[in-house]
């Protein structure tokens, strides 16, 4: 690279010098749902140190603390700020330890989806022929279905296809996959649009000159031109990611009860919405709907930065 | 035309086979059809037996060509949970699914596409400001979530509505119908909105960004110049121009509806056929799920089949190229 002015400066000053920059400061709502977003990834990756009690550990739990309300509401423990479930669990350590299994479950299916789309385009669009009809005909079926009913699709089948305990200890790959599985075609078929036009530009020809292989050419000359859009791409399919899910665990064919995600908090706390118990359901919704809405809207700020054509 | 739809059928075709080899394929590997319909107490002879009634000796292929020709009539085996036809559980959960996502449909765009033109004329307003960011959380609040706090609203807190079910149903013929009846009418209502509103928030933007392009262009400008009224720029030029993409974009959503009432029937516990299918899912129920994989396909088939001859219909530009060209 020969932007040698700009090499002489720090990394930090060139970031804060950057369009970027610019239009993140100037745009007080993605500060707010950047604030929000860090605020719960960190109380999600830190819930072991900092949640008040640990939901998980029998010992601590006692049965007269099941049901207790919020905090500030009458009959509340200020033990207990958000109240407690069922099971005597205190809500908000559950919802922290919750938001890591959602988090955790949507940044690796955007990842495992990342991965086998942009592989898929990247050969399709590289190969052509043969290889590129059969690869997007699939897309085209994969795209007739949604991708809700892809992967509740493919996690019933897996469910029938392994024996219960297995399935058990991998409920929470099986999601995974099921959710990553359902959503590559969005990334394959924007990976491949960017390589047909790369293909044919003077440095691949200049690589496939000096005697480079085509899988050599496509990993370390082509991919990293074609990778901006994509990440545009998983920040917006990291709130799908997450919702879709938290309906799966909903639907109770997601993650297992034992690793209770968002979806799960929320299908448990539905069985006593007409007890009256409504903090069980209510506090894990709204954390899932901030979480989904601060990334969808980081997402549309990031498309729009990127993309000075739509401004 | 009629070429068109002949070709638009031919391409429709590998989708409907591949999804019915999948389909087979799952009706046949995964699981054990012989274990599970015979019980705990058999003989290798009896085993021998139901095995070769099954036709489970014959080879792939036979078996799959005797498949497809059961499907083609309807017939997808016996339910291993329910022991009864598949073909008649989905017969008789189809009315309640299709109900429901037809009036969550009609609410979509009734609801929807006002919006948008409201939003897509007086972008300033702060009823429009107001819409958008009701669109915005409507985007990003789960389907059940919604469900879960409009039965917390309307049916705990309030007490107006029903919370689950139908109410009474009303038969004709095989088709049983909730129009018929305050309390069917009354059941449907949270279901339909619940359903209904994020398609109502992506028509709803739609509909405004594509008015906004609209207005933009010379000929509303000679329209305005010309003196016509504001009604007549408004709905006679600008919304009509605006519909191409909001039919394909609606067809294409009709499909979405279908399969997110399966959220919705396990909020509400709508008797449809997504609770029959979310219950073969976690029940492993392998013919109820071949069967309703199948039926979706078709259903999505003939959907994208109608949408395509609706834009053939609606758009005389399209005419020369699309025939052709795949999308």
């Amino acid at each position: 690279m020969a932007d040698s002015i700009a090499a002489r400066k720090g990394p930090v000053s060139r970031f804060l010098d950057s369009d970027l920059w610019f239009s993140f400061s100037h745009s007080p709502l993605t500060i707010v749902s950047a604030i929000v977003a860090l605020a719960l990834i960190g109380a999600a990756v830190l819930a072991p140190v900092i949640a008040p009690h640990d939901p998980f550990n029998l010992a601590t739990l006692n049965l007269m603390d099941a049901f207790n309300p919020p905090a500030w509401v009458e009959g509340g423990n200020p033990d207990f700020l958000l109240g407690t479930d069922d099971q005597g669990r205190d809500m908000l350590s559950t919802i922290m330890y919750g938001a890591r299994i959602s988090l955790f479950v949507g940044f690796c299916s955007v990842i495992f989806a990342m991965v086998l789309g942009v592989t898929l385009g990247l050969v399709a669009g590289f190969v052509g022929g043969t290889t590129d009809a059969v690869l997007m005909r699939i897309a085209d079926i994969k795209l007739t279905f949604p991708a809700i009913l892809v992967a509740l699709l493919v996690d019933g089948l897996v469910r029938a296809a392994l024996p219960r305990e297995l399935h058990d200890r991998i409920a929470l790959w099986v999601v995974i996959f099921a959710i990553g599985i359902s959503n590559w075609v969005q990334y394959a078929r924007t990976v491949r649009g960017s390589t047909l036009v790369e293909k044919n530009k003077e440095y691949v020809m200049a690589a496939r000159v000096i005697g480079l292989s085509s899988t050599r050419i496509m990993t370390s000359h082509v991919l990293p031109n074609v990778m901006g859009p994509v990440l545009v791409i998983a920040t917006l399919n990291l709130g799908f990611a997450i919702l879709a899910e938290a309906t799966l665990s909903f639907l109770g064919v997601g993650v297992p009860p034992t690793q209770p995600s968002l979806g799960t908090l929320i299908r448990i706390g539905n069985d006593f919405l007409f007890s009256g118990e409504w903090w069980i359901t209510v506090f894990p919704g709204i954390t899932l709907a901030l979480m989904v809405l601060s990334v969808n809207l980081l997402g549309d700020w990031l498309r729009d930065a990127l993309n000075p054509r739509l401004r | 035309m009629f070429a068109f739809i002949v070709s638009r059928l031919f391409q429709a075709l590998p989708v409907m086979f591949t999804v019915s080899l999948i389909s087979f394929a799952m009706f046949a590997y995964v699981g054990d059809p012989v274990a599970i319909m015979l019980g705990q107490d058999y003989t290798e002879a009896q085993r021998q037996a139901l095995i070769r009634d099954l036709g489970l000796d014959q080879p792939f292929f036979v078996q799959f060509f005797e498949y497809l020709k059961n499907a083609v009539q309807g017939e997808f085996g016996l339910s291993y949970r329910l022991a009864r036809p598949v073909s008649d559980l989905i017969l008789e959960r189809a009315p309640a699914t299709l109900e429901l996502s037809f009036t969550a449909a009609f609410l979509a765009l009734a609801i929807g596409v006002p919006m948008g033109v409201y939003t897509g004329l007086y972008r300033e307003s702060w009823l429009s400001r107001f819409f958008l960011t009701i669109s915005l959380i409507g985007v990003s609040l789960p389907t059940f979530l919604i469900g879960i706090l409009l039965i917390l609203v309307f049916a705990v807190m309030l007490g107006v509505l029903p919370s689950f079910g139908r109410g009474d149903t009303v038969a004709i013929g095989w088709w049983t119908t909730g129009f018929l009846t305050a309390s069917g009418l009354k059941a449907l209502i949270l279901p339909s909105i619940t359903l209904g509103l994020f398609q109502m928030t992506l028509i709803m933007r739609l509909v405004r960004a594509e008015m906004l392009e609209v207005l933009r262009t010379d000929y509303i400008k000679f329209a305005r110049a010309r003196g016509l009224s504001n009604r007549a720029v408004h709905f006679g030029h600008a919304l009509k121009n605006t519909l191409v993409p909001v039919i394909t974009i609606t067809g294409l959503q009709l499909g979405a509806i279908i399969a997110f009432a399966i959220v919705t029937e396990t909020v509400f516990q709508w008797p449809g056929m997504g609770l029959l299918f979310i219950q073969a899912v976690s029940n492993a129920d392998i013919p109820i799920m071949a069967a309703y994989l199948m039926m979706i396909a078709l259903l999505f088939v003939i959907i994208n089949l109608v949408v395509d001859l609706l834009y053939y219909l609606v758009d005389p530009r399209l005419r020369g190229s699309l025939a052709g060209s795949a999308r």
